[in-house]
């Protein structure tokens, strides 16, 4: 007897549990699909890149505010999730499978390029489209090997070879040079990338490349390639690599009395360039970024002004300019399709032409990269000032 | 002629960094056979007391180095102490496994305690002067690396040649039974080894933290393995062996930059010395002795 009514009991627990689930489930899903927009935001918020993931979560915060008080998209508002994939690729995917799960049309994020391939696969089994803001590795977007498009990944920052090719129209255009010698982080696809794009564009305006000469990470003497490259003469050197290496290079190439302009790449972007290399050394010395918040344009200025005025007067990195272009773009990509559709969204997404971001003008290419513009910034008595925007 | 003998001079303060760190792994080699491993790591944190020196208690340059040099030592002495006296009547393997996981313990429990990041050595520490003699380029700093290199390696010959301690170690390193019938206690001498040689890895961190400008939790990795090759090269055990291999290799280096391509330097340089060991397994100066190994 007393076990019956246990098992009685159970029961009943059990199917008002299950009644529960199916009745929150239906209501929630008609309800969001008819009055919001769900917008599915996968971003690093703990973990090794923590930081990468706040500040563009930050960037996409400000733009659906500006979005949804400004009447939303099609009438409706648009409702972010947002979730932390903790700075691992395996946690990027079950954090896919759980929005889509939740009903988004679209999902934002992850950062790095790591963390979006993580996350790719189920992007592609459920047919929803997928922005990155800032993974600049080329195979996000394309298989390499079989040189397929991932039909739903679209990014919206350039890849990394571009800024090779953005330094070299700055060294021929605005320096006006004609002798070039690269020395590059042999040791990266990063670097060697960077070299390949720099020399075909510098060849292409009709410049020389005098010597093309590599390091490896963890190099600390480079005074007998430099010496050799003092030899050529050249009027610009290139070093596509990253700060731990460029600083103490620089630092070299000075003191042996090389005063030729130098370029780099958003690698050199740390406070320990100035302290390794010294305020003094790094005069002439340029390198390519997304974006910069000094930059004068009036739409950038709005942006800046309103990223300060809603978090405390924090300055908006690249990847906070990143993060907010991601949702415009996305934006743009619904009214353009004029449907939540994932696919019709999808297939807008890949036609987008001239759309007007805060880090540039920029038209998704076959390829699902954006042609935009970067900028070049200028080291200058240890501060960073912008030089030069560039469009390709 | 003028960019040779500029090669030359880059090659010759490349080579006495990785000399000053060969001559520590030649001595503990020569004494006990132990391929210590943790040498370059001993390195670093002497670089790392050396920096502390300098920016948290305002010390000079020299005395930074005698800081760390004393640090290291007592350093040295207490890894000797426990994780290469209980090991040294089993093969050698064995040791040399723990000076691996010597090497690794150190590396990160550095970037445990202080973080994985670089650090910049303070550059008023040793101000930059740069001479120019005859067009040729030469720093107070290369000067001062050069010098150092010379000076230590002729101490340490004198320690080794001349005085009670080094007779010790040499009996130590020829017949150790023998040694102990002798009256002369291994313990003791192979402390001492330990201390010097980390006394000198320590004065090699030290230099190569003012050099480069930046200190880091993984620096004395591959310097450390350059140094090894040096020893080897020049002849593992023999104190003058440390040095001309590692002017070897330096100006070896240097010259494949300069004159070859950079992008082959490690393979050309590495291909020259398994080329050089083929032919004098000993090294430049070993001699032919057929026993031991």
């Amino acid at each position: 007897m007393k076990r019956r009514s246990g098992r009685k009991l159970a029961m009943l627990v059990m199917m008002t549990f299950v009644l529960s689930i199916l009745a929150g489930c239906g209501g929630g899903g008609s309800e969001t699909q008819d009055e919001q927009i769900n917008v599915g935001i996968n971003v690093e918020l703990s973990g090794g890149v923590a930081s990468y993931g706040t500040n563009s979560k930050d960037g996409m915060m400000l733009a659906i505010e500006q979005i949804n008080a400004a009447g939303g998209v099609l009438g409706k508002q648009l409702n972010p999730i947002i979730k932390d994939c903790k700075s691992l690729p395996d946690e990027a995917m079950s954090v896919s499978a759980n929005l889509v799960g939740e009903g988004i049309v679209a999902q934002l994020g992850p950062l790095t390029s790591g963390n979006v391939q993580g996350s790719t696969s189920v992007m592609m089994d459920n047919g929803i489209p997928l922005v990155a803001p800032a993974a600049t590795a080329v195979n996000v977007t394309v298989d390499e090997k079989t040189g397929d498009i991932m039909d739903y990944i679209f990014r919206v920052c350039f890849i990394d070879p571009f800024q090779g090719t953005l330094m070299a129209e700055f060294a021929s255009t605005n320096l006006e040079a004609k002798n070039a010698a690269i020395y590059m982080d042999a040791s990266s696809d990063y670097g060697k990338g960077l070299a390949k794009y720099f020399k075909e564009t510098f060849e292409a305006n009709g410049g020389t490349i005098v010597t093309e000469e590599g390091f490896v990470k963890g190099d600390r003497d480079f005074k007998a390639t430099l010496t050799k490259i003092k030899g050529h003469n050249p009027d610009f050197i290139y070093i596509p690599g990253y700060y731990e290496e460029a600083a103490p290079l620089i630092k070299q190439a000075r003191e042996m009395g090389i005063t030729a302009p130098i370029g780099g790449t958003d690698g050199w972007d740390s406070s320990d360039m100035v302290a390794v290399a010294t305020a003094e050394n790094l005069n002439n010395t340029y390198f390519t970024n997304h974006y910069s918040s000094q930059d004068t344009d009036p739409q950038i200025v709005a942006f800046v002004e309103a990223y300060k005025a809603k978090y405390n007067g924090k300055d908006p990195d690249s990847f906070a300019a990143l993060g907010y272009d991601a949702v415009q773009l996305l934006v743009q990509a619904i009214n353009d399709a004029n449907s939540t559709e994932p696919e019709a969204i999808t297939a807008a997404l890949a036609t987008i032409k001239d759309f007007q971001g805060i880090t540039g003008k920029m038209t998704i290419d076959e390829q699902h990269n954006p042609v935009k513009a970067g900028v070049i910034i200028e080291f200058k008595d240890g501060g960073q000032v912008m030089k030069a925007r560039i469009q390709p | 002629m003028l960019e040779f003998s500029q090669q030359l001079i880059n090659g010759l303060s490349l080579g006495a960094i990785y000399a000053l760190i060969a001559l520590g792994y030649t001595m503990v080699y020569g004494i006990i056979l132990l391929i210590n491993f943790a040498h370059g790591d001993i390195m670093m944190v002497g670089a790392f007391v050396g920096f502390y020196s300098i920016t948290l208690l305002g010390s000079n340059i020299v005395a930074a180095m005698i800081f760390a040099m004393i640090a290291c030592a007592i350093l040295g002495v207490v890894i000797e102490k426990i994780a290469y006296r209980p090991l040294r009547n089993s093969t050698r393997i064995a040791a040399l496994i723990t000076a691996i996981g010597m090497s690794l313990f150190l590396e990160y429990a550095t970037i445990f305690l202080l973080g994985p990041q670089q650090k910049v050595f303070p550059q008023s520490a040793f101000p930059l002067q740069q001479y120019e003699i005859m067009g040729l380029l030469i720093t107070n700093k290369d000067i001062f690396i050069i010098v150092s290199a010379v000076v230590l390696m002729i101490i340490l010959q004198f320690i080794i040649k001349q005085t009670k301690t080094g007779k010790a170690m040499r009996a130590v390193s020829v017949d150790r039974e023998a040694a102990v019938l002798m009256g002369i206690s291994v313990d003791k001498t192979i402390s001492i080894t330990f201390a010097i040689g980390s006394a000198l890895a320590a004065a090699a961190g030290v230099m190569i933290g003012v050099y480069y400008n930046t200190v880091n939790p993984l620096m004395g990795i591959i310097p450390g393995l350059k140094a090894f090759v040096a020893a080897v090269l020049g002849g593992i055990g023999l104190i003058p062996g440390a040095m001309v291999g590692g002017f070897v290799l330096g100006i070896l280096e240097t010259f494949v930059s300069g004159y070859g391509s950079s992008l082959y330097r490690d393979a050309v340089a590495f291909g020259v010395l398994i080329l050089i060991l083929l032919i004098k397994p000993t090294g430049l100066l070993g001699k032919n002795t057929g026993e031991k190994v």
